[in-house]
């Protein structure tokens, strides 16, 4: 673009004069104008749009970037630039105002670890591969997280948050899985089950001690990893291996010899460390070594033991009752044993089978993974583990994990914890901000008090008119005339066919009837608007709106939920369970409709993320997520005007993308103007009348569906 | 409607095809069709159903007349229709009749998938009376004793629209099967692959990995075919890394952190 183009100092002081609110900040537009006068229009445009769009996060954050961006924009490439910028506006969103400002001021130090950071691997982008990568190897089922070192706790295998030691990323990766791989080894192989805390404290130096035994260990553990997962191992060579300088160190080659055969135990290794400890020092750590953590096993030991115990005795319990409950077993079994048989695919060449009465059986898949986890810690399952208990022998809360109750959440600190979290749309930094909604479900209380009873009394002609249309809706099968295939002869038409050879005409081959039988594959999710604006006559149609409905779907056969929305700013948007798709629809789901109760303000991105989620998790042909709503979408934040409908908008964009058809009803009149916007020309429905709404709104489901 | 009538009543097996029994599953096969019961064939997909279904027929020298289920199979499919030709109608068995006229196996593959309805026509053929009712044509059409049905299901789905009623399963003999042991696994691999026994164990380490994946992400871990399959490009020359990922995990799932994760398990192994 040219230079005569270019816009001139007073149209660049003007734009910025509104991007940086200079009327209340008083900064000093002038003087950044002068910087960006000589740029290209093209650079010019960067710079004005990025100070727009940081300025809608922070207007400090964007003055400041708008003080050097002349001379950023200069050096370095704008993708860098943006992503400089987004990271400060993430950081921003998670840490507060210092820390990024910490980072548009060090844009420095962020291009220099820029190239770390094209490199680097962040455990957050890989924690899933990880995650599954560690499920799939055997033994217990492993967690990932991050960690300030890769070390575990005989549950969790932590990882550091990022790993850049290499040029490449691939090698990065590697590493990063060779970490995994190796903390995985040492809850596989017996590690973990030295009771390493007390060891070491015989010791003087118990650090020192510990150091050389992971040493010793970790040379083991690599001998079964070249074992077990030899290209992996391959792997962890390569990359732990240093390319110059230092020789391979031929004494400890030999010290280590013997741990390295498959009959080598950790017990091994602590015998050689203790005979070994203070006559040599122990050699570098590999790279991907990590760190051993004997008390943080120990803890989380002592509970899983306690845990699992009880939650096997339990599981064998039910197991005995299920057996005994056949009535081919006569007399009924009484002893579970466990039994060795070979198999080559496990390290240890052999495999426990748990019998009953000498008999093998196959336990669920809980049991096997509690066996698998024993036998870890145990090497064995110890026999009073096979007898059977109840579950009134045992507290219940070592039998199941509690889930957090949503209502303690606020109870407490301030916290995101147990939340479910979404991203949203912020239109003016076009683009999303990460983790932002956290998002928590809660039942609606239900209530009795006669409000089914009174809305089917109420409604009792239009329901006899509903059940009728509604059951015409269901049987759809039909015979198709004059198809081309078929399960019968089409009489007529090949009558007619046979006329027409007569006359000299070609004969139709559409000669077949055929049954088409249409499954009404539906999932249909409600999702209702229980803001406080509904107080009072739009609450009362909605749960009116909403009896009327179930009453239909419940003719008709198509699987349905029901769901309200809430929200009171981003750290407290609530989802009201009233009715979940697997829940029949009875009493206490009549009484929830009726329970329905105004709360706050309608945020409706997570609602429409979250309830996409649940729909999804549905095996149906159609999904539909239908919004009963009073107004446009609005919290008390800034979550309004256009703020508020972008990020619906882009919510309902991403859920017709993943297959789902959104379609919203409402009774706010001004409602044409952003709904089309929202969800297009042909996917709302405004009423005029309130009162209406029970009446239309399964009217619009009919058509919706047929 | 494309009908798949797959082999006409001639199909009889020459060469024995290769199958290793794991468990009585061959007696109980041949006592079965000695007492012309009909059986059922349950287990995953891939575990050697079909195979053993073509021993069987082998076995016992009787034709094999397989009808792969889909979802739009009707009862007319199998049993047969009118059509016309020439200004007439002319009646044309389905593949279910011809097998029972024939005195051959026949064997419903995937019987799940196919429509609910579609399966009750095969009830009177599954009791005592051996009989296929022919309502279009006004007949019934007697079994002969070499008549034999077999259906294979895997319970595997979780889906309750892909569960077999109990009407239909309550008339069958089963037979479970499963994927082999490791070591016999191994050796299905090497013998049908080709492979030397190292690369085949190293394949069915691999598939255990997966199969402890199964419910945490996948639905189904590798089937032993797919092991076979993987094996046949490495008896060729394919790289094992790069013969897992493609005729393995990109066969298991589409998700692409999972895709990562279990490429990442082969590449472990070999």
């Amino acid at each position: 673009m040219s230079k005569s183009s270019a816009l001139n100092l007073t149209e660049i002081a003007q734009r910025l004069d509104v991007s940086l609110q200079v009327e209340f900040t008083f900064y000093h537009t002038h003087e950044l104008a002068q910087t960006i006068l000589p740029l290209a229009r093209a650079d010019q445009e960067f710079y004005l749009t990025w100070v727009e769009r940081v300025a809608s996060t922070h207007l400090e954050i964007s003055h400041q970037f708008a003080q050097r961006g002349a001379e950023l924009i200069a050096r370095m490439d704008k993708h860098v630039l943006e992503a400089w910028l987004i990271h400060a506006m993430d950081t921003y969103d998670i840490d507060g105002l210092f820390p990024a400002m910490k980072i548009i001021r060090n844009v420095d130090q962020f291009l220099h670890s820029a190239h770390e950071r094209t490199a680097g691997v962040a455990l957050t982008a890989q924690r899933g591969v990880l995650l599954h990568f560690l499920q799939g190897l055997s033994g217990r089922q492993l967690k990932v997280n991050e960690g300030d070192a890769a070390y575990t706790d005989g549950e969790t295998v932590f990882l550091p948050a990022f790993v850049a030691m290499f040029p490449h990323v691939d090698d990065n990766f590697k590493l990063l899985k060779a970490m995994a791989a190796l903390q995985w080894a040492q809850t596989r192989f017996g590690t973990l089950r030295l009771p390493l805390q007390d060891l070491i404290m015989e010791h003087d130096d118990p650090q020192g001690f510990l150091a050389l035994f992971h040493a010793l260990e970790t040379q083991r553990l690599e001998a079964c990893l070249q074992r077990e997962l030899p290209g992996l191992y391959r792997d962890m060579l390569r990359i732990g291996t240093p390319h110059s300088g230092a020789a391979p160190d031929t004494q400890w080659r030999d010290i280590v010899a013997p741990l390295r055969p498959a009959t080598a135990t950790a017990e091994h290794s602590l015998a050689l460390a203790q005979s070994l400890f203070g006559k040599v020092a122990p050699p570098t750590p590999r790279i991907y070594q990590g760190e051993l953590r004997p008390h943080e096993v120990l803890q989380i030991r002592l509970a899983r033991i306690e845990r699992e115990k009880a939650r096997l005795k339990v599981a064998l319990h039910d197991l005995l009752t299920e057996q005994a409950a056949k009535p081919e077993t006569a007399p009924p079994p009484s002893r579970f044993d466990m039994r060795e048989t070979t198999d080559p695919s496990v390290p240890e060449g052999a495999r426990m089978e748990l019998t009953l009465d000498d008999m093998p059986v196959a336990p669920p898949e809980g049991v096997k993974n509690l066996l698998t986890s024993i036998m870890l810690d145990f090497d064995e399952i110890p026999p009073e583990y096979l007898v059977p208990a109840g579950p009134g022998e045992y507290d219940p809360r070592l039998l199941h994990d509690e889930e957090p109750n949503a209502d303690d959440v606020w109870s407490g600190t301030y916290h995101e914890e147990g939340a479910f979290l979404y991203k949203e749309w912020d239109y003016r930094r076009q683009h999303y901000r990460k983790n932002w909604c956290a998002v928590r479900e809660k039942t609606v209380t239900a209530q009795d008090d006669g409000f089914y009873a009174n809305t089917l009394k109420k409604y009792a002609t239009q329901l006899r008119h509903l059940r009728r249309t509604f059951e015409a809706m269901r049987d759809e099968d039909r015979l198709l005339k004059r198809q081309l295939d078929g399960e019968d002869v089409d009489i007529d038409a090949l009558v007619e066919a046979l006329a027409d050879q007569r006359a000299g005409q070609e004969m139709s081959d559409r000669l077949f009837t055929r049954m088409h039988r249409a499954d009404r594959n539906i999932a249909v999710c409600f999702m209702v608007d229980m803001s406080g604006s509904t107080q009072g006559w739009i609450n009362l149609a909605e749960r009116e709106a909403l009896i009327l409905l179930c009453e239909a779907l419940e003719h008709l056969g198509d699987r349905y939920a029901i769901y309200g929305f809430s929200g009171f700013a981003r750290k407290r948007c609530e989802i009201f369970k009233i009715k979940e798709f697997s829940d029949p629809y009875n009493s206490e789901i009549k009484n929830r409709i009726s329970g329905i109760q105004p709360q706050d303000y309608t945020r409706m991105g997570f609602a429409i993320r979250h309830l996409s989620g649940k729909l999804l998790a549905v095996d149906a042909k159609t999904r539909i997520l239908i919004t009963l709503s009073d107004g446009r979408p609005y919290d008390y934040d800034y979550y309004c005007d256009d703020y508020g409908i972008e990020d619906t908008r882009r919510a309902l964009i991403e859920t017709r993308l993943s297959g789902i058809h959104p379609y919203c009803i409402t009774i706010d009149q001004t409602a044409h103007d952003y709904l089309s916007h929202m969800y297009g020309a042909a996917s709302y429905t405004v009423l005029d009348d309130i009162a209406r709404l029970p009446y239309k709104v399964t009217d619009i489901y009919k058509k919706l569906t047929t | 409607m494309s009908l798949r009538v797959l082999k006409p009543e001639e199909n009889f097996i020459a060469i024995e095809p290769y199958y290793q029994a794991i468990g009585q599953e061959i007696a109980i096969f041949e006592a079965a069709y000695t007492q012309k019961l009909p059986i059922l064939l349950k287990g995953p997909t891939g575990c050697g159903k079909t195979r053993f279904m073509e021993h069987m027929a082998w076995r016992l020298k009787k034709p094999l007349v397989t009808v792969s289920c889909h979802d739009d199979l009707t009862a007319s499919d199998l049993v047969g229709r009118f059509l016309v030709r020439g200004g007439e109608t002319v009646w044309v068995d389905g593949p279910l009749a011809r097998a029972v006229r024939n005195g051959a196996i026949c064997y419903l593959d995937e019987v799940v998938e196919a429509r609910k309805d579609t399966t009750v026509v095969i009830h009177p053929l599954a009791d005592d009376r051996r009989v296929l009712p022919m309502e279009k044509l006004g007949q019934l059409l007697e079994a002969p004793p070499e008549f034999c049905l077999a259906l294979s299901y895997n319970p595997g789905y979780q889906s309750v629209l892909k569960d077999l009623k109990q009407s239909t399963r309550q008339r069958f003999v089963a037979l479970e099967f499963d994927y082999p042991e490791a070591a016999i696994e191994a050796a299905i691999v090497a013998r049908e692959a080709a492979v030397d026994a190292s690369v085949a164990t190293g394949l069915v380490k691999f598939a255990a990995m997966t199969r402890n994946l199964k419910g945490n992400g996948l639905d189904e871990g590798a089937s032993t075919r797919l092991l076979v399959h993987a094996g046949k490009l490495i008896a060729v020359g394919i790289d094992p890394v790069q013969a897992c990922r493609s005729a393995v995990t990109q066969a298991l799932t589409d998700e692409r952190e999972m895709l990562a994760a279990v490429n990442e398990l082969s590449s472990s192994i070999f």
